[in-house]
């Protein structure tokens, strides 16, 4: 039959990821999400892990990554565990947001090409080339219906670096990235905070903290949050905090800071 | 997206470029120091608005493919021919399975005949040689003041106050945030910046 040699050529589909098998359609009937249906004739939730709340800014002292650990299907909490801050390498970090599966799937896809690099030029890829790499592959893929929305950040020969990725094909850098539904919560926080010149607990609370309220407000984040402080020498894990405790830490400081003077 | 801005304006012996700054995504303002305007030779730029992700990756092409041309054949394709080869190259993908879609304006110098030019061009990929143009919502608010206040031999100084007036206009009427433009001018020596424009004016 025709067109059936090509499908057993490709029936182990993931061997490569470059030459994933694809519907012999044009891109614009392909919106894979918009056709998937239940058998009540209800659409299907592809993307697991859409509610997210994941952030990540450079300053003086490397870069800061924070991230929840919910993982949400619907009005369904799917995980409370989960890692969106993807450990690429020793001096890449890549955090998660949109559907789980894409992210872990390409990032992983990423790492080996990362590897790959290094054996073959005997130096490590630059965050700039790492997070192109990520954003050329998701592109080829444009309008089939991925979903993420990733930073990708590392230290290299120009020093920290933080680029923003996601499925649409858009890649920029920048010093203030903070990506998700709980997003939007968390850029109040860190935009009123955030400076350059924060020092390094400073940074690493700025995080914590634009993290926690966003799982606060936002109902779609919540579980666990986790800081990452990216230096020159790699990565290293700085927190791993429940919400819940952060919840109750943050009250007693508030309780403290309020004003003794009482306004007539 | 019609809610990003570009501006092109040809005087006799440049051509001035203007784009804001803004990545917006959704409801949100993702960077603010956005550059929109891609060098594609010593003497021509291309100014890029459309699907997120389409713009740099067909701005990259193209520039590469100009490169290439130069490396080959010792020499720099002209503003007009690039044009063309821009033309050509965005009408082949139109009908492909994987179109672009990208608004874009081309300024250049052509230092062979000592012109400027500038042109526009959408994502049908029409290609039109114009005076001054500008896409997206921003340009119903500023061909008018364009149209009444151009003339091709304003000195660099007027041509940049008829940009002021125009991002002016944008910040006054136009709903979205559009704070800051990039500058640039293509002259007989080539391409420079020119500084940032601050959008000042509130409506009456």
């Amino acid at each position: 039959m025709e067109g059936m040699d090509e499908i057993t050529d490709k029936k182990d589909n993931t061997s490569n990821p470059f030459q994933l098998y694809m519907p012999l359609l044009p891109k614009s009937e392909c919106q894979v999400g918009e056709f998937l249906v239940d058998e009540n004739g209800r659409k299907l939730r592809l993307n697991f892990a859409h509610g997210t709340t994941t952030l990540g800014f450079k300053f003086k002292g490397g870069v800061i990554m924070a991230v929840d650990s919910r993982a949400t299907s619907g009005q369904y909490i799917g995980s409370q565990n989960v890692k969106k801050i993807i450990e690429i390498n020793p001096y890449l970090l890549g955090t998660m947001a949109g559907g789980a599966a894409d992210c872990t799937y390409w990032e992983r896809v990423l790492a080996r090409e990362c590897r790959l690099y290094e054996l073959r030029n005997r130096e490590r890829i630059s965050v700039a080339a790492a997070s192109k790499l990520l954003a050329n592959m998701v592109y080829q893929y444009k309008g089939y219906g991925l979903s993420m929305g990733v930073m990708i950040s590392g230290w290299d020969k120009k020093g920290p670096g933080l680029y923003y990725v996601d499925s649409d094909g858009n890649r920029m850098a920048g010093n203030v990235f903070s990506v998700g539904s709980g997003s939007i919560n968390a850029y109040g926080v860190m935009d009123t905070g955030y400076s350059w010149d924060l020092t390094d607990t400073q940074a690493r609370e700025l995080g914590r903290k634009a993290i926690y309220h966003a799982t606060h407000r936002d109902a779609y984040s919540g579980g666990i949050v986790r800081v990452y402080q990216i230096t020159k020498e790699g990565w290293t894990k700085i927190s791993e905090e429940d919400s819940k405790n952060l919840h109750y830490q943050y009250e007693e400081e508030k309780k403290k800071k309020k004003p003794t003077t009482t306004s007539s | 997206m019609a809610l990003e801005c570009l501006i092109g304006i040809k005087f006799d012996d440049f051509v001035l470029i203007a784009t804001d700054m803004s990545h917006i995504q959704s409801i949100m303002v993702q960077k603010s120091d956005d550059d929109k305007i891609h060098k594609l030779s010593s003497h021509l730029v291309m100014a890029v608005a459309g699907e997120a992700g389409d713009t740099t990756q067909f701005a990259e092409y193209i520039a590469k493919n100009i490169q290439l041309y130069k490396m080959r054949n010792g020499y720099e394709l002209h503003p007009s021919s690039a044009v063309h080869f821009t033309r050509h190259t965005l009408s082949t993908h139109l009908r492909s399975r994987e179109p672009y879609f990208v608004n874009l304006l081309m300024g250049g110098y052509n230092p062979a005949i000592n012109k400027s030019e500038l042109y526009y061009m959408d994502y049908l990929a029409a290609s039109v040689p114009v005076n001054y143009y500008a896409f997206g919502y921003g340009g119903m608010f500023t061909l008018s003041i364009m149209d009444q206040d151009y003339h091709s031999n304003m000195t660099r100084e007027a041509g940049y106050e008829l940009l002021k007036k125009c991002i002016g206009e944008v910040k006054r009427r136009f709903i979205i945030n559009l704070p800051k433009f990039r500058v640039r001018i293509i002259s007989k020596e080539g391409i420079s910046d020119m500084p940032t424009i601050i959008a000042e004016g509130e409506a009456a």
